[in-house]
């Protein structure tokens, strides 16, 4: 019966029962029960990916009025068994001039990054890889590695498109860190725990409905930090050839496309935990197997939310991203960081033993007056600014009649 | 020996190889990828110290943002995958010698020290932690001068650089 109320951690307590039974010394069983630990999380991650480039292919199709895979397999579930069959055939190929060394780590360095996130998303209440009381910050760091495996990439590759889309990356990845922080850091502050489990088990009322600002903030910086629609200017087909992996062929290309898949889950996951409540739900402490159940359940309406951005929105401009970045959400992140500092130590003066809906409720009527002040000031200046005429004078090219009148009207 | 001597050991050896290598790789690039070697080395023995915010705050700082610096920076200067930089130049043997002093310093200092032997202290509810260290920086009576010190710093170290950065017009 404990087996099916909390699977994983009963294998856990049975393995490491059994170890001990062995006669090894406490320290050697905790080192192997870590190693095991990174096993299973590793090939976790590695192999769910296979499941989640189906789900993603599908519902691309979906959104673009396409059936998707549906040969290989009941609804083409296999189809990605079929590729990585295809893709584990292929040539490696080594261009001229490459830093071989380097350029062998960056793929491996790119999964790595997303992988290491899942060391500290706690899956259930006694599911968690480690305990670390700085996990938040984690986060962070992690993000930073993946952005050192894309510029070593383009780098290595000795190609002018690759390394165009390493550049951009970079300006791209770093910029966003900033207000992907900042969310985090309000985050932190409404735990009032650096600790991932801490912030998991704060969350009587989800923290989306406490700080929608800083959700929507996390969200929006990490699709940047991702890398994908509307933000994929790294890889922008119609003017980088494809960025950083230019060069790359075979199962190195496969190993970017597996982080990225990864990475994009990742996201859902995260923000199910610093905003949805992680794996908090209906019976969830009593019977973990089901906090297991609401995770997926919440992480993958994220990552549908994500896709769904990714299939719907045009590329942006590389201007217009770091515009958007540096001269919107950094001041917004800014100001939300303080405010929410401030409400939250006023309420808590005010009465400790605050209602936690209370508390929600003031902070969301905060961020609701933030988030008006600040489209205020967006559309203030937007009223200033003389709107761009297109450059040049309208050439006479062939248009619909009732279009013609609006073009000159605009001459 | 433990597992977790092992493992220091191990780690210790591969930051210390990767600093060598920093200063003796021709490639500048690839200088600065050991530098992240050797600086990710340093953050795993801090977790290995149990100081599991020093090591984060290192992996942030020092590879997130100023390696990435570096390599943007050397990346953009030159054309430097072809580039054979050289090794020496006229002050290496006074480099050398400073080297030399520095290190027979630290050595005859750390000879007398006590903490080699001492066995660290178990972990408990009362050790300091981030909270802790948060507290400190902003009482009066622990180091609030030397945090606004650096903070007006840092104000002034942006304020110059929006400067440089303006551009005239």
């Amino acid at each position: 019966m404990a087996f099916f109320v909390d699977p994983i951690g009963f294998i856990i307590f049975w393995l490491r029962g059994l170890l001990s039974g062995w006669g090894l010394a406490p320290g050697v069983v905790e080192f192997i029960m870590d190693a095991l630990g990174v096993i299973a999380i590793g090939s976790f991650g590695l192999g769910f990916t296979i499941f989640l480039i189906w789900v993603e292919r599908k519902i691309s199709a979906r959104i673009q009025g396409r059936i998707g895979p549906n040969r290989v397999g009941p609804y083409g579930l296999l189809q990605t068994f079929a590729d990585i069959i295809k893709i584990f055939t292929k040539e490696h190929i080594t261009p001229r001039g490459v830093d071989v060394a380097v350029y062998n780590l960056a793929p491996v360095l790119s999964v790595m990054a997303v992988l290491l996130l899942w060391a500290v998303i706690p899956l259930a209440s006694t599911v968690v890889g480690t305990e670390i009381n700085v996990g938040v910050l984690y986060i962070v760091a992690v993000g930073s590695l993946g952005t050192l495996a894309i510029l070593i990439a383009g780098w290595s590759s000795n190609n002018k498109f690759a390394l165009l889309g390493a550049f951009r990356t970079v300006a791209q990845m770093i910029s966003y860190e900033v207000p992907m922080v900042l969310s985090l850091l309000t985050v932190t502050l409404l735990a009032r725990s650096m600790s991932v489990t801490q912030v998991v088990a704060a969350q009587d009322v989800w923290f989306i409905l406490v700080s929608p600002l800083a959700f929507l903030i996390f969200l929006v910086s990490s699709q940047a930090e991702m890398g994908r629609a509307p933000f994929d200017l790294m890889e922008a087909e119609s003017e980088l050839v494809a960025g950083y992996q230019t060069e790359y062929s075979g199962l190195k290309f496969g190993m970017f496309f597996v982080g990225e898949f990864l990475h994009s889950f990742t996201v859902g996951a995260l923000v199910t935990t610093l905003f949805l409540g992680g794996w908090r739900g209906p019976g969830a402490e009593q019977y973990p197997i089901l906090g297991i159940f609401w995770f997926f359940l919440k992480s993958f309406v994220i990552y549908f939310i994500t896709l769904w951005l990714r299939f719907s929105l045009p590329r942006l401009r590389i201007d217009h991203i770091l515009d958007y970045n540096w001269k919107y959400l950094v001041p917004l992140g800014l100001m939300l960081v303080v405010l929410t500092a401030v409400l939250d130590k006023w309420l808590f003066m005010v009465n400790p033993a605050i209602n936690p809906w209370l508390r929600a409720l003031a902070q969301l009527a905060m961020n609701a007056g933030l988030f008006l002040f600040a489209n205020f000031l967006v559309e203030t200046r937007n009223r200033r600014k003389p709107l761009r005429q297109p450059v040049g004078a309208p050439r006479p090219v062939a248009r619909p009649p009732e279009k013609a009148s609006i073009t000159e009207k605009a001459a | 020996m433990t597992v977790m001597q092992i493992l220091f050991l191990l780690i210790g050896l591969v930051t210390l190889a990767a600093s060598v290598m920093v200063v003796s790789t021709r490639n500048m690039v690839r200088a600065a990828l050991y530098l992240i070697v050797t600086l990710f080395g340093v953050a795993v023995l801090y977790v290995l110290l149990n100081a599991g915010f020093f090591a984060v705050v290192q992996v942030v700082i020092y590879i997130g943002a100023i390696s990435i610096l570096f390599i943007f920076a050397v990346m953009l200067t030159r054309d430097v995958t072809g580039l054979q930089a050289a090794a020496f130049n006229r002050t290496w043997l006074l480099a050398a010698f400073l080297a030399l002093v520095l290190f027979g310093g630290l050595f005859l200092a750390l000879q007398g020290w006590s903490g080699f032997e001492t066995v660290p202290p178990a972990f408990t509810d009362d050790t300091p932690t981030i909270r802790d260290l948060g507290l400190a920086l902003v009482s009066p009576d622990g180091y609030v001068i030397p945090f606004e010190v650096a903070s007006v710093l840092l104000v002034a170290a942006m304020i110059g650089a929006i400067y440089v950065a303006w551009g005239r017009k």
